[in-house]
């Protein structure tokens, strides 16, 4: 029931800001803050109380009838895996509610409202354990988002709109056939018609049945996460929405892609996704040359880092399909140290915006004078993306490489020379935009006390994740192959 | 005919007096609002009478009618559109100042023609029903003559829906050659066993024609968008839900009664007009900038859409078309209703550009309108969600994957064109509009209440539509 609450704060709180902004916008700010506030002080509490010394590794499990005759169920349930991401969830949330705070002038109650169904969707995707339910909520976290764009963005934000909800809702309408496909032959062994998570993973199925249903799954995931071909939508979508928008996408839609395949592609079809690992493998170690090398051309800022997103999600793919329990635990670390650093360089990349009315980093040059407390938390992320040991990415990126070898060294070996590309573009970026002569004439204001909060935590966390991470690989040991 | 046949028929013999109570208060030289009181009245006590005879469903009255639990959802359907569609009517008509008096007879006759055409079992009331929905929409789609739009609408309408009548007219005097009954049973009973005869799946197809016609289904849709763009906001509410709807249920009927299924001649070609629609419709759609032409071209991929469930023939399709149904016309009079309100006394709130930052002028409209597009959409949260879920479950179920795939690529692309109307009304904020005066505190009140609830029902249906299914299902066992 409580993870019931934990949606049920945001969507109502949500729609409780839209009402009252009429009145007064800071209340409706407020009242944003508090309520993930309060869900992040709910999954802190379940966080401190879960423990799997029970064999049942699920640790809270609710279902209530939905659609009976139908066979769709309410059915939320948490594990390791999904508590971790309602944390990254909530954690991330609240950084985003944090650094809209001035950023947003006018529509204020609206915009919270869509910042926070679309935080209630994505933690419905990490906990939903129906099939249709999972479906819906996927569907609820893309019309916030849509909107969030449309109307906060930059200037090119209709078509980056765009493109986000088509590519994503195309993604999506192939695995709700899946999804049905799947339904539909359950129901002919079993004689119950079910959309249950724990009811469908006893199905078995045909090897070419099995490999239609996991491509209309696996096709939804790629989208989101993204692989190369369907990267597409990403650099405009990252680089056109709001700060939080942006914060958001990279820190957490990915992460639903990511999440996705591990919970349900993996489990679903074990047989038919080890056929195609090598495939996936291949388009994982692409994507991780072919992002680092468009980040290095790039000129924007927002889109340079939307770039290291397809390189680092490469990571992920490749970590998934090496059936490799080290490098999945690497994939699930890789989740959020990426979710924390890639949101933070957005977070930085929304204030020099907000600040230089800019994001061509040509136009940049010599801010750390200007700067140096956001000279010095920049420097701290970069070294993140790039992967310098003691921050949390360089362990999940080892742990990766370290699971993959014994299965491909060919592809180990790209992937391991795509870390110095992310050298090269990470110090490139820091370079242009801190270092070098100085650009910029107006004066600009070093990080305000809110916005050194906000950097603070993120730092402090991936700091943390860097020295000592076995707390989060204790939780997700859980999340093996079988 | 027995009492019981008789208190069957009740529903449509009120729905027939409701014209004849019409004309009698012109003839006194009644105002405007007390028709449409007395209309709105009238409709209610239909869904009343419709309700309270349900018990003693199903009943045929020989040859002509079967009052059963198809007819009575569908009536029921068609009778709370005309409802919503009269209420719209008040103030789009009064604004204009045009005698609108004779405006509720036809359309009450219009409805008349639709609800008998759901409870028809026999060519001879299919005709009529469709007929008496024909010349009632001839002269609703060209009700303001002072329009250019409007006459061109009406005359496109009257030459193709004439032409499409003489089809019928031919296909049915075929099927009758071959089987000697118009009688739908009488007609299953003769073909039984027989080879299907040439004649007989002739008559059939060109049957197909009219109804395509009247479904604007691909490629018998080239009046759907000037006659949606000519009519009044209200009438292409009208012919959007109550006609389309009529005509779907005499088509589920007939085809359940010959078994159409079994010809797998025409389970193709059907296959083939949904796949059509489904395309043409939506790349049609794509670059519309007139709101009322762009919701033209998305009704005819959507009855594609429709077709798709139509196709299996089963329980599970009929119960999905008509939940299908039931969303769509709350979908649609909400968009439309939208239309109406915006409207000026010149012209129809129909380009786009009309609705740039509706939302920071009037949020509780915008909110209508876009709940109702995202609804078109088939997004979650609003009742088009489930309404294409149910369709893709029987679709699936009979593993027909040709059009279930073409239906899921071609609603992304359908996409699209709601998000560009859904962008529009959120760009930019312009400054605050003048306040018009309004000329009915009262109507303007009630349909802005109406246009709240549907949209609340969208919301509901698409949070909870298990009631709704449920009621439908039990609907439709009464036969």
């Amino acid at each position: 029931m409580i993870l019931v609450w934990m949606i049920a704060i945001l969507l109502i709180t949500g729609i409780l800001c839209w009402l009252i902004a009429r009145w007064n916008p800071v209340v409706a700010k407020w009242i944003a803050l508090l309520s993930v506030l309060a869900d992040l002080g709910i999954i802190s509490y379940l966080c401190w109380q879960y423990n799997i010394t029970t064999a049942d590794s699920w640790f809270i499990d609710y279902r209530v009838d939905w659609i009976p005759s139908f066979g769709i169920s309410f059915h939320v349930a948490m594990d390791g895996l999904s508590l971790l991401m309602l944390l990254l969830t909530f954690f991330l949330g609240l950084l985003s509610v944090l650094c809209s705070w001035n950023e947003i002038k006018e529509k204020t109650g609206f915009y919270f409202f869509n910042l926070l169904w679309t935080l209630a969707g994505i933690s419905g995707v990490f906990i939903a354990m129906d099939l249709f339910l999972f479906y819906f909520f996927w569907e609820v976290m893309l019309v916030p988002m849509y909107f969030l764009i449309a109307i906060w963005g930059d200037a090119n934000r209709r078509y980056a709109a765009y493109k986000f909800f088509i590519f994503t809702q195309a993604g999506g309408l192939l695995m709700l056939l899946a999804i049905l496909a799947l339904y539909f032959i359950h129901a002919q062994q079993s004689g119950t018609y079910s959309f249950d998570y724990f009811s469908l993973v006893n199905t078995s199925l045909e090897p070419a049945t099995a490999k239609w249903i996991m491509l209309g799954f696996l096709i939804a995931f790629l989208v989101k996460l993204p692989m190369v071909p369907f990267h597409n939508w990403l650099p405009d979508a990252h680089s056109e929405a709001p700060t939080a928008g942006s914060l958001i996408l990279a820190g957490l839609l990915l992460k639903t892609g990511a999440y996705g395949i591990i919970r349900f592609v993996l489990v679903l079809f074990p047989q038919a996704s080890a056929d195609i690992a090598w495939g996936a493998m291949l388009f994982g170690v692409i994507g991780i040359v072919y992002g680092a090398v468009l980040a290095f051309s790039q000129t924007d800022l927002k889109r340079l880092i939307a770039y290291t997103s397809v390189s680092h999600m490469g990571f992920v793919l490749l970590g998934i399909f090496a059936f490799q329990d080290m490098a999945l635990q690497g994939v699930v670390m890789q989740m959020l140290t990426h979710g924390i650093s890639t949101g933070a360089l957005f977070v930085i990349a929304g204030i020099l915006k907000e600040r230089l009315h800019t994001r061509d980093i040509n136009q940049m040059g010599g801010l750390w004078t200007a700067m140096p407390a956001m000279g010095g938390v920049a420097m701290v992320f970069t070294m993140a993306s790039l992967g310098l040991p003691m921050l949390g990415n360089f362990i999940a990126e080892f742990l990766i490489l370290l699971g993959t070898f014994p299965v491909s060294n060919a592809l180990t070996v790209i992937a391991a020379v795509g870390l110095v590309f992310a050298a090269l573009y990470s110090l490139r970026m820091v370079q242009k935009v801190f270092l070098g002569p100085v650009a910029v004439n107006i004066p600009v204001k070093d990080l305000s006390a809110r916005e050194l909060t906000l950097m603070a935590a993120l730092s402090i966390s991936i700091v943390a994740l860097g020295l000592y991470p076995q707390p989060v690989i204790n939780m997700i040991k859980i999340v093996t192959y079988q | 005919m027995t009492e019981y046949q008789l208190l069957a028929l009740l529903p449509f013999m009120l729905l027939a007096a409701a014209s004849i109570v019409v004309i009698l208060l012109i003839a006194f030289r009644q105002q405007h609002t007390v028709i449409q009181v007395t209309g709105f009245l009238m409709m209610c006590l239909v869904v009343g009478a419709m309700w309270y005879v349900r018990d003693t469903l199903p009943r045929e009255i020989l040859p002509l009618f079967v009052v059963d639990g198809l007819g009575a959802v569908y009536t029921g359907l068609i009778v709370c559109s005309v409802l919503v569609v009269g209420l719209l009517s008040f103030i789009y008509f009064e604004e204009r100042e045009e005698n609108p008096k004779e405006y509720y007879i036809l359309l009450f006759l219009g409805t008349l023609g639709a609800a008998v055409l759901t409870i028809s079992r026999h060519f001879i009331s299919l005709f009529i029903g469709l007929e008496l929905l024909s010349v009632s929409l001839y002269a609703l789609i060209a009700y303001l003559r002072n329009r250019n739009n409007a006459i061109e609408a009406g005359m496109k309408y009257l030459v193709l829906a004439a032409l499409t009548s003489a089809f019928l007219l031919f296909g049915m005097a075929l099927v009758y050659m071959e089987t000697g009954s118009m009688e739908f049973t009488a007609i299953a009973q003769k073909i039984v066993g027989g080879e299907s005869a040439v004649l007989f799946i002739l008559g059939i197809g060109i049957m197909m024609v009219a109804i395509g016609f009247k479904l604007a289904l691909v490629p018998f849709h080239l009046w759907a968008a000037d006659v949606y763009q000519g009519a009044p906001a209200p009438v292409t509410a009208f012919i959007a839900t109550v006609s389309k709807i009529g005509v779907f249920a005499v088509l589920l009927r007939f085809a359940q009664a010959i078994q159409l299924h079994q010809y797998p001649i025409a389970m193709t070609v059907i296959a083939v007009i949904a796949i059509a629609s489904m395309i043409i419709g939506n790349l049609l759609a794509l670059q519309q900038k007139n709101i009322k032409r762009l919701l033209a071209y998305s009704s005819i991929a959507h009855f594609g859409y429709l077709l798709v469930a139509f196709l299996p023939g089963n329980k599970a399709g009929t119960e999905a078309v008509s939940f299908y149904l039931l969303t769509y016309s709350i979908t649609i009079l909400a968009a439309l209703g939208i239309v109406t309100v915006l409207s000026t006394r010149q012209k129809d709130a129909e380009e786009l550009a009309a609705y740039q930052g509706l939302f920071w002028r009037k949020p509780v409209m915008a909110a209508v309108l876009t709940i109702a597009l995202l609804s078109l959409a088939g997004i979650p949260l609003t009742a088009g969600f489930f309404a294409k879920f149910f369709i893709l479950t029987t679709g699936v179920q009979q593993q027909l994957w040709l059009p279930v795939i073409v239906l899921v690529l071609t609603s992304v692309v359908g996409l699209y064109y709601y998000l560009r109307i859904i962008s529009t009304l959120f760009a930019g904020s312009l400054s605050a509009s003048t306040n018009e005066k309004t000329l009915h505190p009262f109507f303007y009140f009630a349909t802005y209440a109406t246009l709240t609830v549907l949209m609340c029902l969208l919301l509901w249906l698409g949070v909870f539509p298990r009631i709704a299914v449920k009621s439908i299902q039990d609907f439709l066992l009464i036969r």
